[in-house]
């Protein structure tokens, strides 16, 4: 059954039906609701809740829970996730499971609390330092902040890696009907982690190898886990991508905009379709693709100055005109101005 | 013996065998001299002797201890430089039963980790810290620590450590006693048999105070690096005496054991019921094929004045009439007499953009609101103005305005708080948009008190009357 609810609160709610038991966050707008939403409901149902001192000791406080073995969470916004990223490579690096979820703001620096897309970056190409990868999701809804929240988790423990949820403070802030079904996942055995019992004694979570051959060994299996993962996990959606002439593309609220410009520019005869990557890595690439067949342009539209944007364009290699439609600030571009833009394009390329 | 076990007999606690270089399975990697040898002898030690082998995880941090877990026959987690206390909190409160140890140096623990150490403290966490001081980077070779004394050389302070550039070194041991959670603080040093003793005891009681798990305790170490002090292991252990414990004086700074604290804990509920999932009937979709497109409604005006409430009643009472419905705000830091609006949408399909950028309803508290979105409401929208007339200088717009003067009949009705609720009933008798029954179902489930529903039954019924009463346009 379906019950009003803030994006963010979705998002605490859907972990702990996923077996989540413990958060450590740190306040920071627009994901503050997380925080607040956990300090609630996971002390009710046996967790643990802590206030971290900071996202430092927030990120490394889950870095000990999964090592644990527990499966755990942090949700945070830019500035908040700049602090986390030495954790979450180091989480990367140990091969532990965690979900980080970013409620993305209007940066650089302290930026502003408004909506922007421009931490793509440093969660999709990795953010913290060495060659590692997160799993990023892009939820659209509210309904998607808590499926893909319980995804998180998911993918997290299959490939015992961060997983991340790239939201943005629209989708956060946004209350719509959230369907959850009350039945629990149980979170899977984990043989390898260290609980302080005997048959886990043995156990060593690391990610520190200094012996070149012995952290090459490593990094290469890290690397095979990533390929394997990126045949098989990359989601992705469309709206009338069939037989459409233009193709737009964006991911998050967006998304949801572009969707709506979709419908206008159909009543004004032009035949634009929507592709709407749901997971930003694996990036979508074969997806895409094939939704691109047959149009003669795509026009990526995100609240960044053109992140994703270069995955479009090392996906299409050149196949197909690629146009860049950009907000930032906080910004969000109306239907209208999305209509507005692609019939500019259109006009330009039929010049 | 042959093979050569004899010769270094040693606790259970500690591999057979160390794998950190092939060639030398039988020795550790520290330097002759080093305090670390000693200081690992005195945990494994106390762990056999409590008996909590299986129970120990040990937290090893970055520093020339990085390398514990290729000695110690414990659980074994790597932290990152300065986060083993934030990485042993995870882990204990993940696993109660379990007994953690961060084992940290002073540029780990008291330079890059303080936050972690001073808050991890101050939380009481139930973990034991051992905290080898030996006043330097050992790993790193030999820079200033946040413990150098005043006038010893390092790489980095070549010419001494000097109090005007650098201050004077940081006393862990005091600064922590300072805080009321941690339950037992001591400093030993590793420069002689009698402290090695008292450190062996020290160690000792951290341990144990684990496994009756009464809180946080932290043994400070005074110990040798020989290799950057640049002395001979005697010198280095004479060196301990002159140079470290007159700064760092020997004692227990807290042995504070009280009596655990008061049973505080949340009570557990089931899952969906903590969630509130289970408790109240959900709503359903129903879906009408051919209905009429999306339905945007913007409601603006002062914070405090109910406006992103009114939006949720709406959005609320949509989701019961089994309509797809968003509710979006827009925020920011202020809070009472800041301005605020917010965008809802009611449709019988899907939504696409949450952004109402052109109202079909504008429901606006303020004279700021009017002047800021009218405009942007096509002919064939409604505006609601809460006045009795719009502003004299107000340009036309191209929508009609309907005034409720809602903060005045609110007042009247001595429901001064419930403006919003006046203007919602003149919206429903307006517009339509919503039965009224939902919308009253959905108000007297948002209060408590029975006054306040007796309050909001009136406010909404006074703002249906507004447009009742009002003479036909």
């Amino acid at each position: 059954m379906l019950h009003l609810c803030k994006g963010n609160v979705a998002v605490v709610k859907a972990a702990v039906l996923a077996g989540c038991r413990a958060f450590y966050g740190y306040p920071i707008t627009p994901a503050s609701e997380i925080t607040e939403a956990a300090a609630l409901y996971l002390p009710q149902v046996g967790g643990t809740f802590l206030q971290a001192e900071s996202e430092i000791a927030a990120i490394n406080m889950v870095y000990g829970a999964a090592a644990a073995g527990q499966r755990v969470m942090t949700a945070s916004s830019g500035p908040g996730i700049s602090l986390m990223q030495e954790g979450i490579s180091y989480c990367a690096g140990a091969e532990l499971p965690c979900v980080i979820v970013d409620v993305a703001r209007g940066g650089p620096g302290l930026g502003n609390l408004a909506p922007e897309q421009g931490d793509y970056f440093a969660m999709v190409k990795g953010g913290g330092h060495g060659n590692y990868r997160n799993f990023v999701l892009a939820p659209a809804s509210a309904q998607e902040m808590a499926d893909l929240t319980i995804l998180a988790f998911t993918l997290a423990d299959r490939y015992r890696n961060p997983a991340v949820v790239l939201a943005d403070a629209f989708v956060g802030q946004m209350m719509e009907p959230v369907r959850l079904d009350p039945r629990e996942t149980a979170a899977p055995e984990k043989s390898w982690a260290v609980r302080g019992t005997a048959d886990t004694r043995r156990n060593l979570v690391n990610s520190f190898y200094l012996d070149p051959d012995q952290l090459e060994a490593r990094v290469r299996r890290l690397d095979a886990k990533y390929r394997s993962a990126e045949m098989v996990e990359a989601r992705s959606e469309t709206y009338q991508a069939a037989g459409a002439e233009i193709l737009l593309i964006g991911y998050g609220i967006v998304a949801r905009v572009l969707r709506s410009a979709v419908e206008q520019l159909r009543t004004l005869g032009v035949r634009a379709g929507l592709f709407r990557p749901i997971t930003l890595w694996p990036y979508p690439s074969a997806a895409l693709r094939q939704a691109a067949r047959g149009c003669h342009l795509v026009m990526v539209v995100e609240l960044s100055t053109g992140q994703m944007v270069e995955d479009v364009r090392l996906t299409l290699n050149g196949t197909l005109p690629v146009e860049f439609y950009g907000r930032v600030g906080g910004n969000v571009p109306t239907t209208e101005e999305i209509v507005d833009q692609v019939v500019r394009c259109l006009a330009a390329a039929t010049v | 013996m042959p093979d050569g076990r004899a010769s270094h007999a040693k606790s259970p606690v500690f591999y057979e065998w160390y794998d950190r270089k092939p060639d030398m399975k039988h020795q550790t990697h520290y330097c002759p001299g080093c305090g670390h040898g000693v200081a690992h002898k005195l945990v494994a030690e106390a762990v056999t002797d409590l008996g909590i082998q299986d129970q120990t995880i040990f937290v090893s941090s970055v520093g020339c201890s990085v390398f514990g877990y290729y000695y110690f026959d414990l659980g074994n987690v790597q932290a990152a430089h300065g986060r083993g206390p934030a990485v042993a909190t995870g882990l204990r409160r993940a696993n109660p039963d379990s007994i953690v140890i961060a084992y940290q140096g002073d540029g780990d623990l008291a330079a890059i980790g303080m936050a972690e150490i001073i808050h991890a403290a101050n939380r009481g966490e139930k973990i034991a810290v051992i905290f080898i001081n030996n006043a330097t980077y050992g790993m790193t070779g030999g820079q200033m620590a946040p413990t150098t004394p005043v006038g010893q050389v390092a790489t980095t302070a070549p010419w001494g450590r000097r109090a005007s550039t650098d201050g004077h070194p940081i006393h862990v041991a005091e600064l922590l006693a300072t805080l009321q959670a941690p339950v037992y603080i001591e400093r030993v040093a590793l420069n002689d048999n009698r402290n090695v003793m008292r450190a062996r005891k020290a160690v000792r009681k951290a341990l144990e105070i684990q496994t009756r798990q009464a809180g946080f305790a932290l043994v400070e170490i005074l110990s040798a690096c020989p290799t950057t002090w640049k002395l001979t292991p005697p010198d280095a252990q004479a060196f301990i005496a002159e140079a470290l414990v007159p700064v760092f004086p020997l004692r227990v700074f807290k042995d504070a054991e009280t009596t655990a604290p008061g049973d505080d804990a949340v009570p557990v509920r089931p899952v969906a019921e903590a969630l509130d999932i289970a408790a109240e009937p959900g709503w359903a979709r129903k879906g009408r094929a051919g209905s009429p497109r999306t339905l945007g409604i913007k409601v603006a005006g002062f914070g405090g004045q109910g406006v992103l409430l009114l939006g949720q009643i709406l959005a609320e009472a949509g989701l019961r009439e089994g309509m797809e419905v968003s509710w979006l705000p827009s925020y920011g830091p202020e809070m009472r007499s800041g301005s605020a609006h917010c965008h809802v949408c009611l449709a019988h399909d899907c939504i696409g953009s949450p952004l109402v950028s052109h109202p079909d309803i504008l429901i606006a508290m303020n004279n700021t609101s009017l002047r800021k979105f009218a405009a942007s409401v096509p002919a064939a929208g409604t505006i609601l103005y809460n006045g009795h007339t719009p502003p004299a200088d107000f340009p036309a717009c191209e929508a009609g305005i309907v005034c409720v003067p809602a903060s005045e009949i609110a007042d009247r009705i001595g429901a001064a708080k419930a403006a919003n609720v006046v203007m919602l009933g003149a919206l429903l008798a307006e517009t339509g948009c919503l039965p009224e029954d939902t919308v009253t179902a959905v108000l007297d489930r948002a209060v408590k008190s029975p006054e306040l529903v007796a309050m909001n039954r009136r406010a909404l019924e006074a703002g249906r009357c507004v447009i009742a009463s009002a003479p036909p346009r």
